[in-house]
């Protein structure tokens, strides 16, 4: 969200100002009144387009500032509630520019986008007049030094009265995508202000969930938790890769691509039954082991969404005995609150002996099926049942 | 013949020692592996007993290279020392390096796929399965019971979806399955790996498995156009998911129209691929391709 980047452009030197954030009308006619002068409130959601849907509005009064908090707060913008505003001084520019470093996976490298005509209109600018909008590679090996950061405000056509501030916010914002190591760095507008003074007036910055997880512990702060849908909470708290769908049928399995694989071939079983769609995604790697498994059935089990459940395993390097003693395990732990058909398709490593301790369990709840067709054909009957 | 791996093939693990990396070296000589030894500064000179082989430890790849002429690494370090494992083994002049480790910073990756420019390593992964040329070698976590020799080459983003097309198709077998990994940066791309299989004699026939993120199974789909004459048949895993949701994998999130399944498809199936609903229906594509060959 705005006000988390800008945290991460100051931490870095990136010229812009904080502003306050608020989550409530009060406070921001508090921030509006310590700010002086003319304010801006602006909605805080990890979208874009907030000016257009009303979530950006100039307060000339604190009282403003009030009535604009209470009507922005509580508001949807593309699906997300708006649970916070920041209020900042109003500084309207004088030119609006854009800026920003991002992974350029096509090409395995880094690339520097930049334009000095229009800000916000972005895309608008890049369809009508391309040649206004430069794009840069940047080599990570050899990343922005001062000349590069030179040869970027040269190509970009920064100009001269702002110059030598933009060759050191193109530092400072490389600085922000390596250090935090960031996926995107954008600002967007960079504002020219009435004294010649260059300052980033809203930005964004996607991190890599990877990186934060080995080297920034730090970037736990910038998950807003009560923004998730709380199964998916539930699901990050026990450590699993969940994403709540729209659809009947749950579906548990080992390895991004299989799952999805999974999630298509009952979307097309349930074309037959009642048009019912998959639940979730919910990929429980390779370790699927009793606990596992026993967290990711408790997830799914509680969408009251859900009226079966497909596992759907492919024993690699797991072996299939695991996997079974494991769905065993969940029923025992979940006991009584696991009240809804399971459908298990097992495949792989040690397939005949998960199949046989699944065979013996003969739990009412379980059937198992040899193919992954049949047994999503399966899951989608009983969905519909 | 196979791509990239075979039985002339020596192999040294970079994280031999550690958990992942002592269970896979087993597996991996289960499968026929020739593995020549491990790398790990801290037990330098010591050696380890895995699978019934005495397995020498090395302090360096330079000097496991040296002493035993392997030509293949596999890298099971964890993600924090994933980059600079890759670059020793860059620096050593390694013939082939396959990433395994899976959570790597994607700017590790970035910045080691520029230092290998211009040098002679080929780098597969990181987070993926590696690479099997049935009956011969397995670098990498592919269960190699799934399916023997044959003549079908299989290149996928995606592990559990290899392991699942290589079932569907044990009947036939395959000539090498390589497993590319599914980050948003990685070494070898589906074009590597098709170029590859079309010059490979024993290849007959292709399977190219995607998902959504990216568009690099559209740059594929013009790669085989102009360049590939033996058939290919493509899944392309996720087409029900959601629009902005990241599925697992860092490169399987889908924005706007771009990166979609059903483009990738469209993509595929303009310049001549078959492409399967479902891995049961791309298997039996791939038969009736075969029968006909």
């Amino acid at each position: 969200m705005e006000y988390q980047a800008k945290e991460l452009f100051a931490k870095h030197g990136v010229v812009t100002t904080l502003g306050v954030v608020v989550e409530t009308a009060e406070a921001a006619k508090a921030a509006a009144e310590e700010i002086g002068g003319v304010t801006v409130v602006k909605a805080q959601v990890k979208a874009g387009g907030r000016g257009k849907a009303g979530g950006v509005k100039l307060a000339k009064t604190a009282d403003e500032a009030f009535e604009h908090a209470s009507n922005i707060l509580g508001m949807e913008i593309k699906g997300l509630r708006v649970n916070r505003v920041l209020v900042t001084p109003a500084t309207p520019p004088e030119e609006e520019y854009y800026f920003s470093f991002l992974l350029d996976r096509a090409n395995r490298r880094y690339l520097c986008i930049a334009s000095v005509e229009g800000g916000v209109e972005i895309e608008e600018v890049a369809k009508t007049n391309p040649d206004a909008v430069k794009q840069i590679p940047i080599d990570p090996g050899a990343g922005v030094d001062e000349a590069k950061a030179r040869a970027i405000a040269t190509e970009a056509k920064f100009p001269e009265p702002v110059f030598e501030q933009a060759v050191a916010m193109i530092q400072s914002l490389y600085r922000v995508f390596v250090e935090e190591d960031a996926t995107l760095v954008e600002v967007n507008p960079l504002a020219r202000l009435a004294d010649d003074k260059l300052e980033a007036l809203d930005g964004k910055v996607s991190l890599d969930d990877n990186a934060s997880e080995v080297r920034h512990p730090d970037h736990e702060q910038f998950e807003i938790r009560e923004e998730a849908d709380p199964l998916e909470a539930k699901a990050k708290d026990k450590g699993l890769n969940y994403v709540k769908l729209d659809g009947q049928v749950g579906i548990i399995g080992n390895g991004a691509g299989l799952v999805m694989s999974t999630l298509d071939v009952v979307a097309y079983a349930g074309e037959k039954h009642g048009g019912v769609k998959p639940a979730n995604f919910l990929d429980i790697g390779g370790g699927a082991n009793a606990q596992v498994m026993a967290d990711g059935l408790d997830v799914i089990l509680h969408d009251p969404q859900v009226k079966s459940v497909f596992v759907n395993v492919f024993g690699g390097i797991t072996a299939c005995d695991e996997v079974a003693n494991g769905i065993k395990g969940a029923l025992e732990i979940l006991g009584d609150e696991e009240n809804k058909p399971l459908v298990v398709r097992l495949d792989g490593n040690n397939v005949a002996e998960g199949r046989r301790i699944l065979q013996e369990l003969d739990h009412p709840l379980v059937t198992l099926v040899d193919t992954m067709d049949g047994a999503a054909d399966k899951a989608a009957e009983l969905a519909n049942a | 013949m196979s791509i990239y791996l075979n039985k002339d093939s020596k192999i040294i693990v970079q994280g031999m020692t550690g958990g992942m990396g002592s269970k896979h070296t087993t597996l991996m000589l289960d499968a026929g592996s020739n593995i020549v030894g491990g790398v790990n500064a801290r037990k330098a000179g010591t050696s380890v007993e895995l699978g019934g082989q005495e397995l020498p430890v090395f302090g360096t790849v330079k000097e496991a290279m040296a002493e035993t002429g392997a030509d293949v690494s596999v890298v099971f370090v964890p993600p924090a020392f994933t980059k600079d494992a890759c670059i020793e083994a860059i620096d050593a002049g390694i013939g082939l390096l396959v990433v395994i480790t899976e959570g790597v910073p994607v700017q590790d990756t970035a910045e080691v796929w520029s230092y290998l420019q211009g040098k002679q390593t080929r780098m597969i992964g990181p987070n993926c399965p590696g690479i099997i040329t049935p009956g011969e070698s397995l670098a990498g976590i592919t269960p190699h019971t799934i399916a023997g020799t044959g003549p079908v080459g299989l290149v996928s983003k995606s592990g559990t979806l290899t392991y699942q097309m290589m079932f569907e198709l044990r009947d036939h077998g395959f000539s090498t399955a390589i497993g590319i990994g599914g980050d948003p940066v990685i070494g070898t791309t589906h074009i590597d790996a098709l170029e590859a299989f079309e010059a490979d004699p024993d290849t007959k026939a292709i399977v190219m498995i995607g998902e959504i993120g990216g568009d690099a199974e559209e740059r594929a789909a013009a790669y085989i156009k102009d360049h590939v004459t033996k058939p290919v048949v493509g899944y392309v895993a996720g087409f029900t998911a959601p629009e902005g949701k990241t599925m697992g994998h860092a490169g399987a999130i889908v924005s706007g129209s771009s990166g979609t399944a059903q483009a990738k498809k469209e993509a595929l199936e303009a310049v001549g691929v078959k492409v399967g609903k479902t891995p049961s229906e791309t298997a039996e594509l791939m038969r009736e391709i075969l029968k006909s060959l």
